[in-house]
């Protein structure tokens, strides 16, 4: 019984795949052109974004990003999961050696620059080379240091859970205003502005700041978590 | 011409830190390594004009990649066999 519902739907999901490739239609001009030309003239033109890197991935490919967040979510959620059980308390950190006084300086003077530079990566996206996951992974390793550093220091899961949850349901919301209001998924919907400054891109800074908090948090949860593994 | 004669020179110190990675017995010094690797490719990423994917490079390959190695050697054994630590001074807990 168990192997016949297996088989059909392993049927149904062929059919469906065969059918939707088939519907593609490889080897149409479109196709062979490629869109590069494409997402070239329209994130110069349409949206005026400079770094087109971000253009491809915040608008054009935004559902792909969507995906890739997810599936950081769910790694960061998986790992929390199995080692839930065996967390120290709070405090009870294990370190190998204690930090020196050197470090521990150097560290509390490091960890403000190191959270504004990942922030000055997010926020200009779309300007200069960077955005939301190579700023929320330089913050991450802000946080990683003081995690090294101080035995004690410890980072509200709560918290993290909450701006991770927040920065979703923006990106998830703002795609849904473009899909109900310009009829496809990340559609543009505020004023382009002017080329090469800050206020420009339309939605694509909104995003690219949600992504940059959501890829902190969870990198972060990621650090937290295995920090904290009772060996 | 400078930009051939840099790229090979990093490739070149890419594929001898991956080797010493491999034959390095002591896991800590190897994954010291491979993250030298991520150093040495992240600037080779930067000199290919793909700064976004070197800024990931950097971010994840040398600092996240290595600490969490380095923390799951601190958890577990830091050599591959057991009379390979008699040169160094043990520092398990």
């Amino acid at each position: 019984m168990k192997k016949v519902i297996v088989l059909i739907s392993l049927g149904i999901l062929g059919f469906y795949l065969i059918d939707i490739f088939l519907g593609i239609g490889f080897g149409v001009p479109h196709f062979t052109n490629g869109v590069k030309d494409l997402y070239l003239s329209n994130s110069k033109d349409t949206l005026k974004v400079s770094n087109v890197v971000t253009a491809i991935v915040v608008n054009f490919r935004g559902f792909d990003t969507l995906g890739e967040v997810t599936v950081l979510f769910l790694a960061s959620t998986a790992l929390g999961g199995i080692l839930y059980k065996k967390r120290h308390h709070v405090g009870e950190r294990s370190v190998l050696f204690p930090a020196s006084q050197v470090v521990m300086s150097g560290a509390k003077l490091l960890f403000p620059s190191i959270v504004l530079l990942g922030a000055y990566v997010f926020i200009h996206g779309h300007l200069s080379p960077g955005g939301g996951f190579q700023g929320g992974t330089i913050i991450a390793t802000g946080f990683l240091l003081m995690l090294l550093t101080y035995r004690n220091y410890s980072v509200s899961h709560n918290r993290l859970v909450y701006f991770e949850s927040l920065a979703g349901i923006l990106f998830v919301s703002i795609g849904l205003v473009g899909y109900f209001s310009k009829g496809s998924f990340l559609e543009n919907v505020l004023p382009v502005g002017n080329m090469n400054e800050l206020f420009s891109g339309g939605v694509i800074g909104i995003i690219y700041i949600a992504v940059g908090f959501k890829v902190a948090a969870e990198l972060t949860g990621i650090i937290y978590t295995v920090l904290h593994e009772k060996d | 011409m400078i930009y051939i004669i840099l790229t090979l020179t990093l490739l070149l110190l890419m594929i001898a830190s991956a080797v010493y990675a491999i034959w390095q017995k002591d896991l800590l010094y190897a994954v010291i390594a491979s993250g030298i690797l991520s150093l040495f490719l992240s600037i080779v990423f930067l000199i290919l004009q793909a700064p976004d994917v070197a800024l990931t490079e950097a971010a994840i390959g040398v600092a996240l990649t290595t600490i969490i190695f380095i923390i799951a050697i601190r958890n577990t054994v830091r050599f591959e066999d057991e009379h390979d630590k008699k040169n160094v001074k043990t520092t398990t807990k």
